[in-house]
């Protein structure tokens, strides 16, 4: 029903996300503060997610507010079989903003248009998880200093991974050059390279996982999975062929910081931990101060 | 000079015709255009010789005539439709199905895991491309091509 929702990536403008990281950076000055001071923020996580939970209750915890949710579906009426839209009706009467996690594609921008309040999607299924894509560009904003001209390199699943598909989404505001390094079976769906095309992002694909990454300023890593493969031969053949050891950082730019969503499993070797390019633990962090930021738009405070 | 042939299905005084049908459509187009509900004297004829179509349909429908975002509805199942308007048994308008910009609760979204797919909600699309007809879905944001597109 309204437009304070944060349900889509492409619902934010270019000036809007650069207004919600520099909000962002203030909340990361003072992260303390009584913005939600006299506010309920609902946090309905249909499924678990813990650790992007804790990231949203630790904002809100952050800006003085209250929350009241549930952590996942079996503890929520949805076990006896209320509907999405009776579920949120009920819950937008008691609060000032939904947060919401859902299994189902799409549940988010409809639970968006029956809420009296507004809704943040904290991840619909494989479709959207915008507050990710915004701690992801706060991270690089932080690291560069601008979103402007960058040459991110992507690697792992491209094809699936909803992380991947908001940032260049995102991140086409700012003409990025992008590097993706991907198996065939996990390359960027064609839809996006027609996305590219019309508007003249520069992109390059590469199977091989070597020194081009010497020019990247971000190298964003995700998760190969096992279950993306129709024939487990193919995920034997891949599996250990896109994994980040520190001595492949050698000759890399000073400015590359290396970025992961988490969790990890192997992709990044534990060597890597311990070099200064590695940043996804800080990067997990920015999304406390990128989600108060979010909030405090949505509730324009 | 073409003989004149016999109509298959008789003439109306007033009304609208909407002619080239894909004949295994027909009862859809009846359906998303709410004949079953209309009161006006409806004729048609199915599995008839096209020469676009192999078979086709034909509508005649008495004393009606639409608005153009009510007929375009159909342009999803029937794109190459073409109505001609009738007044005192002539011809006097002929015109051809639009694609919509927005297709609103006519089709259903191919993503089994989309919300519309799960729960009571009215399907919304923006059609992204008009040939061949692609819809992206408002709510998953998927994309159904033409060849998924299926007519609740």
């Amino acid at each position: 029903m309204d437009n304070k929702s944060l349900v889509s990536i492409d619902d934010y403008t270019k000036e809007e996300i650069l207004e919600v990281l520099a909000r962002a950076a203030e909340f990361e000055k003072n992260p303390n503060c009584n913005l939600l001071e006299g506010k309920v923020v609902a946090s309905l996580f249909f499924e678990p997610s813990t650790r992007t939970r804790l990231s949203f209750e630790t904002a809100i915890s952050r800006m003085g507010g209250k929350i009241v949710g549930f952590t996942d579906s079996s503890s929520s009426s949805v076990t006896k079989g209320e509907t999405l839209k009776d579920t949120t009706k009920m819950v937008s009467n008691y609060c000032d903003l939904v947060v919401m996690r859902h299994p189902i594609e799409g549940s988010a921008r409809y639970a968006s248009e029956v809420s009296d309040v507004p809704v943040i999607n904290a991840g619909d299924g494989a479709n959207q998880h915008p507050t990710q894509t915004m701690l992801d560009l706060y991270s690089i904003y932080k690291t560069q200093g601008t979103l402007e001209n960058l040459n991110i390199f992507m690697v792992g699943d491209l094809k699936y991974g909803r992380t991947v598909h908001s940032l260049l989404m995102a991140m086409s505001h700012f003409n990025p050059t992008f590097h993706f390094i991907a198996p065939k079976e996990l390359e960027i769906p064609l839809a996006y390279k027609i996305f590219m095309d019309k508007n003249n992002i520069n992109y390059h694909e590469h199977t091989e996982f070597n020194d081009i990454i010497n020019d990247a300023d971000i190298l964003y890593m995700t998760r190969v999975q096992r279950e993306r493969f129709a024939d487990p031969l193919e995920y034997e053949k891949v599996k250990n062929v896109y994994i980040l050891k520190n001595d492949m950082l050698e000759n890399t730019r000073d400015n590359l910081r290396i970025l992961h969503p988490l969790p990890r499993v192997n992709e990044i070797a534990v060597d890597v931990d311990a070099n200064p390019k590695a940043y996804y633990f800080q990067q997990a962090l920015n999304g406390v101060y990128a989600r108060q930021a979010i909030i405090a738009k949505a509730l324009d405070l | 000079m073409d003989a004149k042939k016999e109509l298959q299905v008789s003439a109306i005084e007033n009304g609208t015709v909407i002619d080239h049908i894909p004949a295994e459509y027909l009862f859809q187009v009846i359906n998303i255009l709410g004949l079953d509900n209309c009161n006006n004297s409806v004729t048609f004829g199915n599995n008839l010789e096209s020469k676009i179509l192999g078979k086709k349909a034909i509508i005649k429908i008495a004393d009606k005539f639409f608005e153009d975002d009510e007929i375009n509805k159909i342009s999803l199942i029937a794109p190459h439709a073409k109505l001609n308007i009738i007044k005192d048994y002539q011809v006097v308008e002929k015109k051809i199905v639009e694609s919509p910009d927005k297709v609103i609760g006519i089709a259903k979204c191919m993503n089994p895991k989309c919300i519309t797919n799960v729960e009571e909600v009215t399907t919304r699309f923006k059609v992204i491309d008009k040939t061949p007809i692609t819809l992206k879905c408002h709510y998953c944001e998927k994309i159904t091509d033409h060849k998924h597109i299926e007519i609740m």
